[in-house]
């Protein structure tokens, strides 16, 4: 029997004694009729095209299709150059990486989508940044990938992970939730902690709107793929910390799902409000579409 | 409920930036040009609703075309595909039309095939006409289409060639312009099946056209 709820979830993880990465990866290997060991190896091509895509991002200023946005990665590499960010390394690269991804996601590059492409920098930014200030093993971080995975499958169980569906909150929302399981499994934290962080992650975001400019995937988008890398790793050091959320994960999905049916259709992903309708998006329009000439 | 795959969570790799702008666009070219299934000089591109308004910002238009070239969804070709493309003679049209799905395209091969479908979200994607004949194709199964002239049998006909071969099919789909008239069969199969039989079933008396649809990785 697959494993549908969180509280299922943590009663398997006690029972057997097992990590939710253990549980995740065993499920997957009887779905996909495979050994552990291969399912492992996809997790691995997934972690190896994240690490090329910050890659690609950190030396690229080349700028997206509509000519907005590629170039703020670039300024945070320079301010880095000559000084230290606030809260040190980690966090330099945590915000540096995602902007990375997400600005290679814009100019046609090579991503995972996690789950999104859209959200594409939230989980990769936080387990990488982490993976190399913590010096954490390969194999780890693995076990991160696969758990972010497992959240990110029992959630998606519930409600489909699309902003035209529920909004931001099921995108870069629960990307966050997804990176910040995935942040405290590889520092050690235990079942509960991890379901703890997610918990706190998601919970915090819940109401997040998608309104991009023009219906791109790019204001707001790209920038706040930082913005929620950092609000998981926030929600996974509470977690590590013992801090623990009143209300159950399985609460908050719900929770969740209900806010994005109440949520208006035109903040989920029309571009007929928020954002996309201030005065400035709608002159951004207008130049954009007369730049390309596009008529219909 | 079926059972959904992790990795439908943590993956698919993919050139940005949209999963059903950029990869769905990518991945109804490559259906398309599986169902087409020949060589061909010119393509036409109709753009509806979401697709025609923001598909260039997403690189929808350069999607389709590397899907019809047999682009895979995360070949970073695909971002230069008009530089690839010289000796394909393709163009691109936009409309609006609100019987249509948000994102929508015609896929029209050499004037002579019109293969109609939907990226429906998160990469995924639907064929839903063919040539005027009503589809429901996703890619899922390895699969066989044929055109004909309606008349009664085909259906044993065809289904018999293939059972010989001891090949379950998934799932069977006919629409016919009318009684007698022009009509389509797709048959969705466990296993792909070889030339041979696309060959044999073509030998069928009123088959017109048909094809070795290939499923979608």
């Amino acid at each position: 029997m697959p494993i549908l709820s969180f509280s299922d979830l943590a009663e398997e993880c006690n029972k057997q004694n097992k990590s939710i990465y253990e549980i995740a990866q065993e499920q997957e290997s009887v779905l996909l009729e495979d050994t552990v060991d291969v399912v492992r190896l996809r997790v691995l091509e997934d972690l190896l095209a994240m690490k090329d895509a910050v890659k690609n991002g950190l030396h690229s200023t080349e700028k997206s299709i509509s000519g907005w946005c590629g170039d703020d990665c670039a300024k945070l590499i320079e301010r880095y150059n000559h000084r230290r960010a606030l809260f040190g390394k980690t966090f330099e690269k945590i915000i540096t990486y995602a902007l990375a991804t997400a600005e290679e996601n814009l100019r046609m590059g090579r991503i995972a989508a996690c789950p999104t492409a859209g959200s594409c920098g939230i989980v990769p930014s936080a387990i990488i940044a982490v993976a190399e200030e913590e010096k954490i093993t390969e194999a780890e971080q693995i076990n991160g990938l696969l758990t972010a995975g497992f959240i990110g499958l029992l959630i998606s169980n519930k409600v489909q992970l699309a902003g035209a569906v529920a909004g931001c909150q099921a995108e870069c929302g629960v990307a966050s939730a997804m990176a910040a399981g995935a942040v405290c499994q590889i520092l050690g934290g235990d079942t509960n902690q991890i379901l703890q962080a997610a918990s706190l992650a998601l919970k915090n975001i819940l109401g997040l709107t998608c309104d991009p400019v023009c219906g791109l995937v790019e204001v707001p988008c790209i920038k706040r793929n930082a913005f929620l890398a950092i609000h998981a790793v926030t929600a996974a050091e509470l977690a590590l910390c013992g801090v623990e959320s009143k209300i159950p994960l399985d609460e908050i999905v719900d929770t969740l799902k209900i806010t994005g049916q109440l949520m208006s259709p035109l903040l989920k992903e029309t571009s007929l409000g928020g954002l996309a309708k201030t005065k400035t998006a709608q002159e951004l329009e207008k130049k954009l579409f007369k730049n390309k000439k596009m008529t219909i | 409920m079926e059972q959904k795959s992790l990795f439908s969570v943590i993956s698919p790799i993919m050139v940005g930036p949209s999963s059903s702008h950029t990869a769905g666009a990518v991945r109804l070219g490559l259906m398309a040009r599986n169902i087409y299934n020949n060589e061909f000089t010119k393509v036409k591109f109709i753009l509806y609703n979401s697709f025609a308004t923001t598909g260039f910002g997403h690189g929808t238009d350069k999607g389709l075309l590397a899907g019809v070239l047999g682009y895979s969804v995360d070949d970073s070709g695909i971002k230069n595909i008009f530089d690839k493309a010289s000796g394909i003679d393709y163009s691109y049209e936009y409309r609006e039309d609100i019987s249509r799905h948000p994102n929508s395209v015609d896929i029209i091969f050499d004037d002579k095939m019109t293969i109609s479908g939907d990226s429906v979200g998160a990469g995924e994607i639907r064929i839903n006409n063919i040539n005027g004949f009503s589809a429901n194709i996703d890619g899922s199964y390895h699969s066989i289409l044929l055109m004909y002239k309606d008349r009664p049998g085909m259906i044993s006909k065809v289904s018999d060639i293939i059972q010989k071969q001891d090949i379950n099919i998934a799932s069977l789909h006919c629409d016919r312009s009318s009684k007698g008239g022009a009509a389509s069969m797709y048959l969705a199969l466990d296993i792909p099946v070889g030339d041979d039989i696309v060959e044999k079933i073509r030998q069928i008396k009123d088959v017109f056209f048909v094809t070795n649809v290939r499923k979608l990785k």
